[in-house]
């Protein structure tokens, strides 16, 4: 297996050519336009499309188009260019099309800026468009895991017809790391039965009109079945010293790691905290957030650069039994440490 | 015997199984309206071209919503106005089909305005059929950008006022003034010898698809008698009285014997083609024996700043890749934004043998300022018993903090002995090898050829990590 | 059909037919009418006379519905003879 030195943004663009991702439909905006790029210059050696396209609406229905062809297809973006993509998911989701998007995060609302944020959960996780859907949503916090949630978000849209998002953010896409480059799939899934190919045999339909009222319910039943599946059978999430904790911190992503960095300086203190990491955010790791009271938890703080969105799916999970507190920056700022460290001591008045 | 009679064309249905309800052997469409029968000119022409089996319909949002109903084809309904953009990847998804995009006015015109003009530009391997009734029809009769001027529409109740509303869009004439589109005309339904002249141009359009050759478009001006509150003949000669005038009828442009057919590449998925692509024959990442010497700090975090333009990000790199080579788990995090085009930049660099947490270096154990402000910023931040390495070229201060190693190194000075201040970046990694004991000399060398290409770039950083590793040596002996 | 059929000639579904009129119009021969009787989708159909057809195809594509009108052109021959 080789090591490379690359980008998170890179990375995901290596998962998604490892994948068999066979089209690439962007548009450049900082900070993901390094994904743009690092298509453009790998999937033309492999015969693979690049375009960059008018715009996102455009290219997320470029990914429509694609997806509804068989292909494995992405695109990437940041928060503006996302929310222009809504329309064009809402319709994936709607005719069950399985596609991949990598939202590499930044400041907002508006224009905001190009620094970090974790401000497009809430547009994402809950399905940002119109229509009753989900996508999956999974959350890299490393250059490795870029490569191998993105390969991994392409697996499981074919699986669950339904699009699949990375939700990263620009630390993550900016920086490098040594990934281990996973081998490439060797074969990938039959899609004849639904897919629209252009020949006699297969005069399929990609469609998302359902005129009857109870069709249209019958089909929602569907997808909610479909999700109902997804959140029993994909959560995804990691443990870090949470065997004796009695504190636990929550971050997604980049804050994962400074709060990883959290746990291992508090633990010198003596402070027993652990550090609990959603990896998929749909499905939520409820369940596993739920029992925490229950395993001697007695304060749970999520950190997020967001001003509150994860800790609404956090208390959420909690159901009551704990109420979680919570610590945020956003505007580009990413909590260094020490600043986190400081707002526990505050908090739980302990001394670290 | 084909051409003795003339009945419902093969490349329609004969049942239209996914039209809700009983009526599944005749159109949702109004009495007299002419999306039939444009309908049924491309039915026609699918099967005398005998590509029915090849072809792909997009239908829109609009009336025709619906055109899925009805064609023998494969079928995708998309999103208002963003056909082209669909149908240009599944025309690239399938090279060898025929891909139609169907549209009508609203949809093309207004909320996909920018869609056609791009596709067309591009010189997809398309076809767009384009339904031009001066109207939203599905919607009820609201003013589209091709109404008339003066025509009374239900958000046009005092008729289309130009000063307000603009004039009817000529989206012929637009596509005309770009480059790639390779076939274009304007045809009316108004009467059987312009529905003829529309049959040839659907042919010649669809004729082209089948070839190759890129973008083809009929705009074809239809009627619309519910909305324009008509009968359907009626209709016809309103648009001979009223739409002609503004939208004159003919080919606009026949590229077609001149251009090349648009050949798609076929995507390459074997895992042994991709592996070599993506440069992955090289095995493990650990290649160089670590140095016998114990390093000053076995997992460093070091923190590079300087100007933008320094090289401080791609020093960072460097390191990274050097800690990568000995197979440590390495991360680079640069500073990016607004600061960067600002002047002055930073990186964090961290290599460990553990998971590395924080990427960023907030306590590092190795500060290398390649400027003042820099050194002001971060001075205050390295880890006690940590190492300053200072370009003291450009830095007249000396740095303040007694618990830490300081290192003069005139980094610039020496990379401009050298003949190019570009290679600051490996001065101050031989000078982070020489000070942390982390990296070999020799190593580095041995690895300049897989970072740099040319063998004079190669010379001349070797001799730059060379320069700001003896001179580091020579402070410490 | 009762008695040879003299080619060529016109066939409207009476069903299928939505009355627009078109096909009408557009008859150079003036050999289609609409007819005073309603079918079961409510529509006064069009209809051919019985004679006087030119087999020009003008009311075919005239008309909307894809397969209200059928003409048989002159040099048609029945299946079977
Ligand atoms: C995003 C969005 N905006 C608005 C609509 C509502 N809408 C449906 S059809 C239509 C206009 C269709 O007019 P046109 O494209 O001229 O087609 P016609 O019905 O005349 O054939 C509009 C505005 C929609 N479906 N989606
Ligand atoms: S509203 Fe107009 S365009 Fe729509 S089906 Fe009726 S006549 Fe045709
Ligand atoms: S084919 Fe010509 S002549 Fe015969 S009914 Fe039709 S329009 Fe009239
Ligand atoms: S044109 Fe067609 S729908 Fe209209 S009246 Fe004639 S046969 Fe009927």
């Amino acid at each position: 297996m080789a090591r490379k030195l690359m980008k998170g943004n890179y990375a995901a663009v290596y998962g998604a050519v490892l994948a068999g991702c066979e089209a690439y439909y962007g548009y450049p905006i900082t900070p993901a336009s390094e994904i743009a790029e690092a298509a453009a210059e790998l999937f033309p050696k492999l015969g693979r499309t690049f375009l960059q396209a008018e715009c996102e609406t455009a290219s997320i229905n470029m990914v429509y188009g694609a997806a509804g062809c068989g292909k494995r297809v992405m695109t990437a973006s940041s928060g503006p260019g996302i929310s222009l993509k809504q329309e064009g998911l809402s319709y994936c989701a709607g005719s069950a099309l399985p596609c991949v998007v990598v939202d590499v995060m930044r400041g907002g609302p508006g224009l905001g800026n190009i620094g970090p944020e974790q401000a497009d959960y809430n547009q994402v996780v809950k399905g940002g468009g119109h229509g009753n859907y989900r996508v999956i949503v999974l959350a890299p916090n490393s250059c490795q895991e870029m490569c191998d949630l993105t390969m991994l978000a392409f697996e499981l849209a074919d699986k669950y017809r339904n699009p699949a998002f990375v939700l990263t953010d620009g630390v993550i896409g900016q920086m490098m790391e040594s990934v281990e480059i996973p081998e490439p799939v060797a074969s990938l899934p039959d899609k004849s039965s639904w897919a629209v190919k252009g020949d006699a045999d297969t005069k399929n339909l990609i469609n998302s009109i359902y005129l009857a009222h109870d069709e249209l319910e019958a089909w929602n039943n569907r997808l909610l079945e479909k999700y109902r599946a997804i959140e029993r059978d994909e959560v995804r999430f990691e443990e870090y010293r949470m065997e004796d904790a009695e504190y636990a911190v929550i971050g997604y992503g980049c804050i994962s790691r400074v709060l990883r960095t959290v746990v291992d300086d508090a633990r010198e203190k003596g402070v027993k905290i652990g550090l609990f990491r959603p990896i998929s955010l749909f499905p939520f790791p409820k369940s596993a957030i739920a029992s925490l009271p229950s395993r001697g938890i007695r304060k749970v703080l999520t950190v997020e650069l967001s001003t509150g969105q994860l800790v609404d799916d956090v208390n959420l999970a909690l159901g009551g039994r704990l109420i979680s507190d919570f610590y945020g920056r956003v505007g580009g700022n990413v909590p260094s440490a020490s600043e986190i460290l400081g707002r526990i001591s505050q908090l739980y008045g302990v001394k670290i | 015997m084909k051409g003795a009679v003339l009945r419902k064309p093969g490349g329609f249905n004969d049942i239209y199984k996914h039209k809700p309800g009983a009526d599944k052997d005749r159109t949702h469409y109004c009495p007299g309206c002419g999306h039939g029968i444009l309908h049924k000119l491309i039915a026609e022409a699918l099967e005398d071209l005998e590509i029915t089996d090849r072809t792909i319909v997009i239908s829109p949002v609009g009336c025709s919503v619906f055109a899925y109903y009805y064609f023998n084809t494969g079928n995708l309904q998309v999103p208002h106005g963003r056909a082209p953009a669909v149908a240009t990847s599944v025309s690239r998804a399938n090279p060898g089909s025929v891909v139609i995009s169907y549209q009508g006015d609203g949809d093309l015109a207004a909320i996909g305005g920018n869609h056609i003009l791009q596709a067309a530009n591009r010189g997809e391997n398309i076809t767009v059929f384009f339904v031009n009734n001066a109207i939203y029809g599905m919607t009820g009769g609201q003013m589209a950008p091709t109404t008339l001027e003066g025509m009374k529409t239900t958000t046009t109740p005092y008729g289309r006022n130009p000063a307000t509303d603009g004039y009817p869009m000529k989206v012929a004439e637009m596509l005309n003034s770009l480059y790639a589109p390779t076939f274009i005309a304007r045809t009316s339904l108004h009467d059987i010898a312009n529905i003829r002249k529309t049959r040839a141009a659907v042919r010649k359009a669809l004729q082209y698809n089948m070839e190759k050759k890129g973008f083809s478009i009929v705009e074809v001006l239809s009627m619309c008698p519910s909305n324009w509150k008509l009968g359907a003949v009626e209709s016809q000669n309103w648009i001979r009285d009223h739409m002609l005038e503004v939208y004159p009828l003919g080919t606009l442009r026949d590229r077609g014997a001149e251009v090349a057919p648009r050949v798609r590449p076929r995507p390459e998925l074997d895992p042994a083609r991709v592996r070599e692509t993506l440069g992955l024959g090289e095995g493990s990442g650990v290649k160089l024996e670590r140095p016998k010497e114990t390093p000053v700090y076995p997992n460093p975090s070091v923190r590079i700043a300087g100007f933008g333009g320094q090289g401080v990000l791609s020093a960072g790199v460097v390191l990274a890749n050097l800690g990568l080579e000995y197979g440590y788990n390495v991360s680079w995090l640069p500073s990016y934004g607004p600061e960067m085009r600002g002047g002055t930049a930073n990186c964090s660099v961290k290599i460990q043998d553990g998971t590395i947490g924080d990427t960023e270096a907030t306590k590092p154990h190795v500060l290398i300022a390649l400027n003042r402000p820099s050194m002001e910023k971060f001075e205050p931040i390295v880890a006690s018993g940590g190492t300053l390495i200072y370009n003291s070229t450009l830095i007249d201060v000396t740095p303040s903090r007694k618990d830490i190693r300081v290192l003069a190194v005139p980094i610039t000075g020496l990379a401009d002995e050298l003949g190019n201040t570009k290679v600051q970046s490996m001065v101050a990694a031989g000078a982070f090898a020489a000070a942390t004991g982390l990296f070999a000399l020799d190593d580095i060398i041995r690895l300049l050829p897989s970072l740099y290409s040319g063998e004079a770039i190669v010379k001349l950083n070797e001799k730059a990590v060379k320069a700001g590793f003896d001179f580091v040596r020579g402070i410490k002996s | 059909m009762d008695g040879p059929r003299k080619y060529p000639f016109c066939e409207i579904d009476q069903e299928e037919c939505k009355g627009c009129g078109l096909c009408v119009n557009a008859c150079p021969a003036k050999v289609l009418e609409i007819s005073s009787h309603l079918n079961s989708r409510g529509f006064h159909p069009s209809s051919y006379k019985g004679s006087g057809c030119l087999g020009c195809g003008t009311c075919f594509y005239s008309c909307p519905e894809p397969g209200a009108i059928t003409v048989y052109l002159k040099d048609y021959v029945p299946e079977g003879v």
